[in-house]
């Protein structure tokens, strides 16, 4: 009974993981930037949420409202400014950026917020309670970021099949130099693009602050690991592959802390390394989407 | 489609496209050497000459997808030499590159509707494209990629005609198309034109532009060799121009647009 436990828990947090990855990448997919500060984005974010709850006394829960549209206004801007002047000098130029973005934003946030963790929402029933199945026990917290993630997911799907920018971003992914004939900024398209990869980073990090604690160095050293791990599981560039990819993820760790609670993470990017090595395309490769 | 008689140009009004003593560099090769013409409302100009002459690079800097070293391109008496790409579409410089460029991931509808997401006012619709093109709506939820080399260039078209463009500029239309697909693209030209566009377009096909122009141009080298309807030049003229023979009769049949 303690595998299938393991198994549902797995496939549950591999929901947290989609949500991670889909932002990481849609930013790959369009713009071709893989973006290292995605973790510590998503860590703002939490911080973010808390500030907000804090200040505003809003529901724990609502706090997306405000939190979601700072995060995709930040990622417009940083779009615009820094990432797109670094893509106008090289690929290598973007990771430096981004990577110097990370150094700098986990450095911020250890100087403002101290090395102390914090979570989002610990009072909760949402977060501490949980129901169960036969012998099994599943909080409601892991099936509540699972179904977030689907419906960002399908949110998603339905933004870049069916909607204007959705369709103008797909055509700049494909030729830049193409959508510019007809009209289309990709400079602004780019932006656009980012701000929904972060209004999903940001979801991610309030979500992540709610299910675990969130410290200053987290974004680096499990969020963004995650992601990638995620995304490299499940397919570069496609959206379903990243929810896949995290629930792969999500029951091989299970699966590893059930055999020895050392081994989640190693379990983890030992089917990650498998993947690599075997079908580096991911699970699902590059389909119509994203 | 072919050019007046008589071997006169019409001139009418304001040239719509203007290129000034223009010269771009390629890095350290000079691929346009001080070039100049006009296009004036309603004309077929076709730029001619081998490969590596400079026109892509010509249409290019054009449309705005490279910038000249020095001169000026001016868009109905606008210098829009300044302008990216983008502007300079939305203001009706519309383009099919070469080698068609579709979104491969995206349906064929879907590349009409990129096509027509910046749109000036006019007659082109997505529905009048199906009507003129009638084997695309049965398709139309197909991808891109899927189709083959002639259709993906009729949908190209068709995405650059829904900008309602004033002046389309095709490159290489013919490229690595069968003749007869060939044949058929170019037949289309006058329905494009019954809607009084002007088109600028480059082709190594020189008996093809020929037929359609009324105005060619001819390059080699990054240099004007030969300017004239094809009325007024001889296949000599053509020939020697072309590949840069001696005794190539430098721009005497029409040197009215070939010195500013």
């Amino acid at each position: 009974m303690s595998w299938v436990n393991a198994i549902i828990q797995g496939v549950l947090v591999g929901g947290l993981y989609a949500l991670f990855a889909c932002g990481l990448s849609l930013m790959f997919g369009v713009m071709k930037v893989v973006n290292l500060a995605h973790g510590d984005l998503a860590v703002v974010a939490g911080y973010v949420a808390i500030g907000v709850i804090t200040v505003t006394h809003i529901p724990v829960l609502w706090s997306f409202l405000i939190v979601v549209p700072v995060m995709a206004v930040l990622g417009y801007v940083l779009q615009r400014t820094i990432l797109q002047g670094a893509l106008d000098r090289s690929v290598l130029a973007t990771l430096m950026v981004t990577f110097g973005l990370s150094v700098v934003i986990e450095n911020g946030l250890l100087q403002f917020f101290t090395a102390n963790t914090r979570g989002i929402g610990t009072g909760l029933a949402l977060v501490t309670g949980s129901f169960s199945i036969g012998q099994i026990q599943i909080g409601y917290l892991p099936v509540a970021i699972f179904v977030t993630a689907v419906v960002v997911l399908l949110g998603l799907q339905y933004f870049l099949s069916a909607t204007r920018y959705g369709r103008l971003i797909r055509a700049v992914a494909d030729d830049k130099e193409a959508a510019q004939l007809a009209g289309a900024d990709y400079r602004h398209v780019f932006g656009i693009a980012a701000a929904v990869a972060f209004g999903t980073v940001a979801l991610g990090g309030i979500a992540y602050g709610m299910y675990a604690q969130l410290a200053p160095t987290t974004g680096t050293d499990t969020i963004l690991l995650f992601a990638f791990a995620a995304v490299v599981i499940g397919g570069l560039g496609s959206l379903w592959g990243t929810l896949l990819g995290g629930v792969v993820l999500g029951v091989a760790q299970q699966i590893g802390a059930q055999i020895s609670i050392s081994d989640e993470t190693l379990a983890g990017f030992i089917v990650f390394l498998a993947v690599l090595a075997l079908r580096p395309q991911g699970l699902i490769s590059r389909g119509a989407q994203s | 489609m072919s050019g007046p008689p008589n071997g006169e140009r019409p001139e009418r009004g304001t040239p719509l496209v203007e290129v000034h003593d223009l010269v771009v560099h390629h890095g350290q090769l000079r691929a346009l050497d001080g070039i100049s013409f006009r296009v004036f409302p309603g004309e077929v100009y076709a730029i001619i000459g081998a490969n590596g002459a400079g026109k892509s690079t010509l249409l290019r800097t054009i449309a705005g997808l490279h910038s000249p070293t020095s001169g000026s391109v001016l868009f109905d008496g606008t210098d829009v030499t300044g302008l990216r790409p983008e502007r300079r579409a939305r203001q009706g410089i519309a383009m099919v590159p070469e080698g068609r460029r579709l979104f491969g991931s995206l349906s064929v509808e879907e590349n009409l509707q990129v096509g027509a997401a910046f749109a000036r006012e006019g007659p082109w619709t997505i529905e009048r494209v199906y009507e003129t093109f009638d084997w695309m709506r049965a398709r139309r939820n197909q991808s891109a990629a899927q189709l083959s080399g002639g259709e993906q260039q009729t949908v190209a078209i068709g995405r650059a005609l829904l900008a309602n463009p004033r002046v389309l500029l095709l490159d290489e239309l013919s490229l690595g198309l069968a003749p007869v697909v060939v044949q058929r693209i170019y037949g289309m030209l006058p329905q494009i034109l019954a809607a009084g566009l002007t088109v600028l377009l480059v082709e190594q096909d020189v008996s093809q532009a020929l037929r359609v122009a009324s105005h060619i141009h001819c390059l080699l080298e990054g240099r004007t060799t030969l300017e004239g309807t094809p009325a007024s030049v001889s296949a000599d003229q053509v020939e020697a121009a072309y590949f840069g023979l001696a005794g190539a009769a430098p721009s005497s049949a029409a040197p009215e647009g070939s010195e500013p």
